[in-house]
């Protein structure tokens, strides 16, 4: 079955990041970077409360205005009296709306400013991370966090907050108000409370653990849905949109599931939340009249109880909505804060050394690298020079490791043991940028992005360059790259090209990245395999171009075919994780059987046991 | 069937990101927008009544509360005082059943509303899915992945909204203010008027508001998709941008769209934040009105005093749901935006159309037949003039020729990944245009050089080419191309999972992979287009005899670099600027001495 994204994160424990802490110490973590938008939101939620208390008041005020002074005016037949009451209740008035613009005036930076804030850092942490990180998790998990995540805390900081304090507080003083007021009554409705409290908390337990697996799903769909336009060639050529759409609808209908269950839970409480208290008010109803018959208590005193019920019953049944969403708030913390939090265990050195002008001499040292610690290593002791200015064609079969010790001299990836050194320089100890500068690399699988073809080429050439000169590298590497088939594009070097390239043809895309990674004028360049996708006749026209540039240059070209390794001055083999001969094309042909193994042509067919023993070492 | 002139083109995306739209156009991508919303919401229109006679219930229930406390207070209380406890119980008993009721239907109400909005948000789900698979190819490449992806997350997730936030408040504020205002014209008629009055600057003031939003909802959405789109990209070619140093210029983009972004949000809420607050603000006008014009009434002596107080309560309370309509109409705008955009992706025909009435293909043989096909991409330049060319069924062609020869185009024509401009392509006489697309791909399977792994296991992965197929024949056909060996040393075999975008398996091995898939397949027309290109040679020369057995009984167009694995072709054809220039048995051709001959020399040195 076709794209069945993973249920589970990567490298995601049993109990996600977060998770064992309180909701509260949870979203405390945002305090950094809310810090400077607090006085607004504290502002923000006077001018709530402000508001609260105006809509509050506005009814109660009108009622005492109309029966008192307006009346007595209007008893002495004086219009004038009508004047100042008006006047006093078209102030509130104002003042109610002007303290609702207030509060969304206050509140609208903060929010907006904090989510850009956090998506701005966790892709800034995302370009941080090595390629790793980037192989275990999947796009669509990162970015429903940093889409949909985030999108609800910047609502919940805009509305969920605020609302929850103000009901919070509303709640409260209701409540004291009530105790005060009323006595034993309004410590029935405090008991009444209780039941409330502890619905709402087991609520929030469970509510958390459903929200996660929600945004979770919603993770894994995005996906799926990445993979599906990602994979459209392939889904397409084997008429697989079908199975695709199958497997797409299972895991939709599974977040189905689990938002009806979240739905379920959110039901639960808020029947709790509307049944329990009115329910509480029934009772003190027939105790407060019965109690009112008695004598204990005044008409007015149980219907002054009864308004100051009404006005607390509308914020408990907020509640429930408020914390899902604060709930909801918390989980995308959660999230947030897993990427965020994982360590990058790729980073600049504390005191980095500076490199001065580049020679471009690169020593491998017992280089073994594993991609997890359990794994057995890809490369087991490497030992390479490759000495300034020289090329070297690196072989090795498919799966043994080439491209993974390539991706270790620009430092995409750390030796877990041994060293990298670049002119005797660990590249540990050297800034990433300064290194990169130095290396550059054109991928086996040419990533291109959806921009000009001039953007693309000049994707490794300072911005500061002077426009001629950036111009002239530009047609130079296209030139040498024989990308010439630019120039008959619509608009030339300034056409966009699609995203990764598509519309282009392999050989076409293989070339622009060659041309990329000449243009950035490195002192070491790394070509994994540049040349497959091209036809013999290309091939020829690059590589004639390409010895001219090497020339000087420190390289190391990864070749499958001799036509490729005819760019090197020597050639290192790679088998079982080592290198196991250096020497000329020729030397390791004549003496080298592994080599002949390798990259001698098909018709040379070699002979039948050999083929075997190195097909269990491919395996291996 | 017709032979398609004047092709339909996809939308690209820079029209797909106009937020500025001309009155028309407005109209226009609006009504699609609703059409499309009352299309998911018409079949669920029974539980959508359901759920709102449970928010009536409810709301119901709710009010009854005070008149109860009224009714307790008024009658119960002087009963109880003469002794007679009946009337205390009767209403107290109501007020439980009432809070019961409230509370039972308000949580039902929960529940009916979720599976409405999650069924509605499944369908469009579904929809969108299958509609951007049946998409053609050439609208992928102009509308980017980043975009698909983001109207199929983030703008969904604004529909959701309106059904998370908005609904429940709608009921219940429309009842509330429907019975508030029919309370009010029945105390006192006049003071309705003026309540009727007010209704025209909150119209003016609604208007004002649904203009000014619907722009900036449309801002955010597309601030949103690039955003999205910017994001994908940075992520999937991450590692070219950390080894050509952009993080520094990547983060400044990125926090330029963000900010875009952000702006939009913000002047969302700016509108929103007037919108309401001018609601209030009308309604507390109108109460200073009504106060006014009652209060004169009483010194005229024309209106009682109680009344008035009842007028006053009765008109601030009519305005006390506003603010939750406002956030209704607030949450319908934006999702009515990111509906319009998801209703214009829906909308983009695919340019490759299926039949209506597809001729079956029941048992093909694989016989493929070019009728005069020309062709050329959108608007640009001719890539195959006028090209005719037959190929017998079980015949293996290799085509070469330098790039831009149009090689791919042949391949992608008879696969039906486009369709030509001119002319037709046959397969078993059929043109391919009356295929339908399940009979098509059973027939014609393509293996390209981008073997794209999905997530999930090896076996998955090779399963792809014949979901049904067994355990045993997904091995054998692994075996068959000679990648058993690789997989059985994987942790976990066959189970192993690829990881994303198939992080661990080098490409060669991805290459075999997908040979396997092709194998399972098992179509009557194999289509290799530059499929060997990662191979080493050891792979290469397994795959070769892979391919003898994967060929032998079906048609095969093989499109390569690697002129070893076009030895093996029955013909060649040596293509340039889409004209055939050589076509004939590889021998024959090497013999001739012409343009193949020369390659073949060529390549000779290059793996000498």
């Amino acid at each position: 079955m076709p794209p069945t994204a993973r249920a589970d994160r990567p490298d995601s424990p049993s109990v996600p990041a977060g998770s064992d802490l309180s909701t509260l110490a949870s979203l405390r973590r945002l305090l950094p970077t809310v810090r400077p938008a607090l006085p607004r939101l504290v502002a923000g939620l006077v001018a709530a409360l402000g508001a609260s208390l105006a809509a509050l008041a506005i009814p109660r005020v009108l009622q005492v205005l109309v029966e008192g002074p307006l009346a007595a005016g209007a008893a002495a037949g004086d219009p004038a009296a009508l004047l100042w009451p008006t006047l006093a209740v078209l102030a509130l008035g104002l003042l109610e709306a002007g303290l609702i613009l207030l509060r969304r005036t206050l509140v609208m930076y903060p929010g907006t400013r904090v989510e850009a804030a956090l998506r701005t850092t966790l892709f800034r942490h995302l370009l941080q991370l090595p390629a790793s990180f980037h192989d275990r998790w999947a796009g669509g998990q990162l970015l429903s966090r940093s889409m949909t995540d985030l999108g609800l805390l910047r609502r919940w900081l805009v509305f969920g907050l605020l609302q929850l304090v103000v009901s919070t507080i509303t709640v409260v003083v209701g409540i004291a108000v009530l105790v005060a007021t009323a006595g034993w009554l309004g410590l029935v409705y405090l008991v009444g409370a209780v039941p409330v409290v502890v619905i709402a908390y087991r609520f929030s337990r469970r509510y958390r653990v459903i929200a996660r697996t929600s945004q979770d799903q919603s993770g894994d769909l995005a996906n799926t849905v990445e993979e599906s336009v990602h994979g459209i060639r392939v889904l397409k050529a084997f008429g697989r949109g079908g199975d695709a759409l199958e497997s797409f609808t299972g895991q939709a209908e599974q977040l189905r599931r689990t938002e009806i269950r979240k739905a379920g839970n959110q039901a639960t409480v808020t029947t709790a939340l509307h049944l329990i208290p009115e329910a509480t008010l029934a009772v003190c109803l027939v105790l407060g009249v019965w109690s009112a018959a008695e004598g204990q208590l005044t008409v007015g005193a149980l219907a002054a109880f009864f308004l100051t019920a009404a006005v607390i019953n509308g914020p408990v049944v907020d509640l429930g909505m408020t914390l899902s969403m604060t709930l909801n708030a918390r989980t995308a913390v959660d999230r947030f804060f897993e990427v965020v939090e994982t360590a990058n265990p790729l980073t600049d050195p504390a005191e980095p050394r500076e490199l001065g002008t580049v020679r471009g001499e690169v020593t491998l040292r017992d280089v073994t690298f594993r991609h997890e610690a359990d794994e057995p290593p890809v490369l087991d002791g490497v030992d390479l020079d490759l000495p300034a200015g020289t090329t070297t064609a690196l072989v090795g079969l498919t799966g043994s490791g080439k491209s993974t010790l390539a991706m270790l001299l620009p430092r995409l990836h750390d030796v877990t043991t041994g060293s990298v050194r670049l002119d005797g320089v660990d590249v540990r100890d050297l800034r990433r940028h300064d290194l990169r500068r130095a290396v550059a690399v054109a991928f086996e699988e040419p990533t291109l992005f959806s921009t000009t073809v001039r953007e693309n080429v000049l994707l490794g050439v300072d911005d500061s360059l002077p426009a001629p000169e950036r111009e002239r590298l530009l047609h130079s590497s296209l030139d040498v790259a024989r990308a010439g088939f630019v120039h008959d594009l619509p608009q030339g070097v300034d056409t966009r090209i699609g995203e990764e390239g598509l519309s282009l043809s392999g050989g076409q895309r293989q070339r622009l990245a060659l041309a990329r990674a000449i243009a950035a004028r490195p002192r070491v360049l790394v070509l994994d395999d540049p040349l497959s996708a091209l036809d013999v006749t290309t091939e020829e026209a690059v590589t004639r171009g390409l010895r001219e540039v090497l020339a000087g240059t420190t390289s190391l070209v990864i070749a499958h075919r001799p036509s490729t390794v005819a760019l090197a001055d020597r050639v290192a083999v790679l088998s079982d994780g080592r290198i196991s001969a250096v020497g000329t094309h020729r030397e390791l042909l004549a003496r080298d059987p592994h080599y002949r193994y390798v990259v001698a042509s098909l018709e040379e067919d070699w002979v039948a046991h050999e083929h075997e023993t190195d097909l269990t070492q491919e395996a291996r | 069937m017709t032979a398609a002139t004047g092709r339909l083109r996809p939308t690209d995306a820079r029209a797909d990101d106009a937020t500025d739209l001309d009155r028309g156009t407005s109209r226009a991508v609006r009504r699609r927008s609703l059409h499309l919303l009352g299309q998911l919401l018409r079949p669920r229109a029974g539980a959508l009544a359901g759920a709102g006679a449970l928010v009536v219930i409810s709301t119901l229930a709710q009010v009854s509360g005070p008149l109860l406390v009224q009714a307790a207070i008024d009658t119960a209380l002087p009963a109880l005082r003469e002794g007679d406890p009946t009337r205390l119980v009767v209403v107290g008993g109501i007020y439980v059943l009432a809070a019961v009721l409230g509370g039972l239907c308000a949580g039902a109400y929960v529940r009916a509303a979720a599976r409405v909005a999650q069924s509605v948000l499944l369908e469009l789900r579904r929809r969108v899915f299958r509609h951007t698979q049946r998409l053609s190819l050439e609208f992928h490449e102009s509308y980017t992945s980043g975009r698909v992806i983001s109207r199929q997350t983030s703008d969904l997730e604004a529909l959701r909204e309106l059904f998370d936030g908005g609904l429940t408040g709608v009921v219940s504020s429309l009842m509330l203010m429907v019975f508030t205002a029919g309370a009010l014209f029945y105390v006192d008629w006049r003071s309705g008027l003026v309540l009727l009055v007010a209704l025209v600057p909150a119209w003016l003031l609604t208007r004002w508001f649904q203009r000014r939003s619907q722009q900036s909802y449309r801002e955010q959405r597309t601030a949103s998709a690039r955003l999205i789109v910017k994001f994908v990209e940075t992520m999937t070619g991450m590692r070219a941008v950390q080894a050509f140093r952009r993080e520094a210029t990547d983060d400044a983009e990125y926090g330029r769209l963000g900010e875009q972004y952000r702006d939009a949000n913000l002047r969302i809420f700016g509108v929103n934040g007037r919108y309401q607050p001018g609601l209030v603000l009308i309604g507390n006008l109108t109460v200073a009105a009504a106060l006014a014009y009652g209060g004169w009434r009483v010194v005229e002596g024309t209106l009682d005093v109680g009344a008035l107080v009842a007028v006053l309560l009765y008109v601030k309370r009519f305005f006390q749901p506003i603010q939750q309509l406002g956030m209704f109409y607030n949450a319908l705008q934006s999702a009515v935006a990111a509906l319009e955009k998801v209703s214009g992706l829906l909308a983009e025909e695919p340019t490759v159309v299926e039949p209506s009435d597809p001729t079956p293909l029941p048992s093909p043989r694989g016989e493929i037949r070019l009728q005069d096909v020309t062709f050329g991409y959108g608007d640009g330049p001719v890539v195959l003039p006028r090209l005719d060319l037959t190929i017998p069924a079980g015949q293996t062609v290799a085509l070469v020729g330098s790039t831009g020869a149009g090689k791919s185009t042949l391949a992608k024509l008879v696969t039906r990944f486009y369709d030509a401009s001119a002319g037709r392509v046959l397969l078993d006489g059929v043109d391919v245009r009356d295929v339908s697309g399940t009979d098509l791909r059973r027939a014609v399977v393509m293996v390209t050089q981008e073997a794209y792994l999905f997530s999930g296991s090896v076996r998955e992965n090779i399963a792809l080419g014949r979901p049904d197929a067994t355990d045993a024949e997904v091995e054998a056909a692994a075996r068959a191309v000679g990648v058993h060996e690789f997989v059985t040393s994987l942790p976990e075999g066959y189970d192993t999972d690829v990881n994303k975008r198939g992080g661990r398996v080098s490409s060669g091995q991805r290459q075999l992979l997908s040979f396997a898939r092709a194998f399972l397949a098992d179509p009557a027309v194999l289509v290799l287009d530059e499929a060997t290109s990662s191979l080493d040679i050891p792979g290469e020369r397994l795959v070769q005899r892979g391919l003898q057995t994967l060929l032998a009984d079906r048609t095969a167009i093989i499109i390569a670099h690697r002129l070893s694995t076009v030895d093996i072709a029955d013909r060649v054809l040596v293509l340039e600027h889409g004209r055939v220039l050589e076509d004939g048995a590889p021998a024959d051709l090497v013999a001739a001495g012409g343009r193949y001959a020369a390659m073949q020399a060529a390549w000779r040195d290059s793996v000498a």
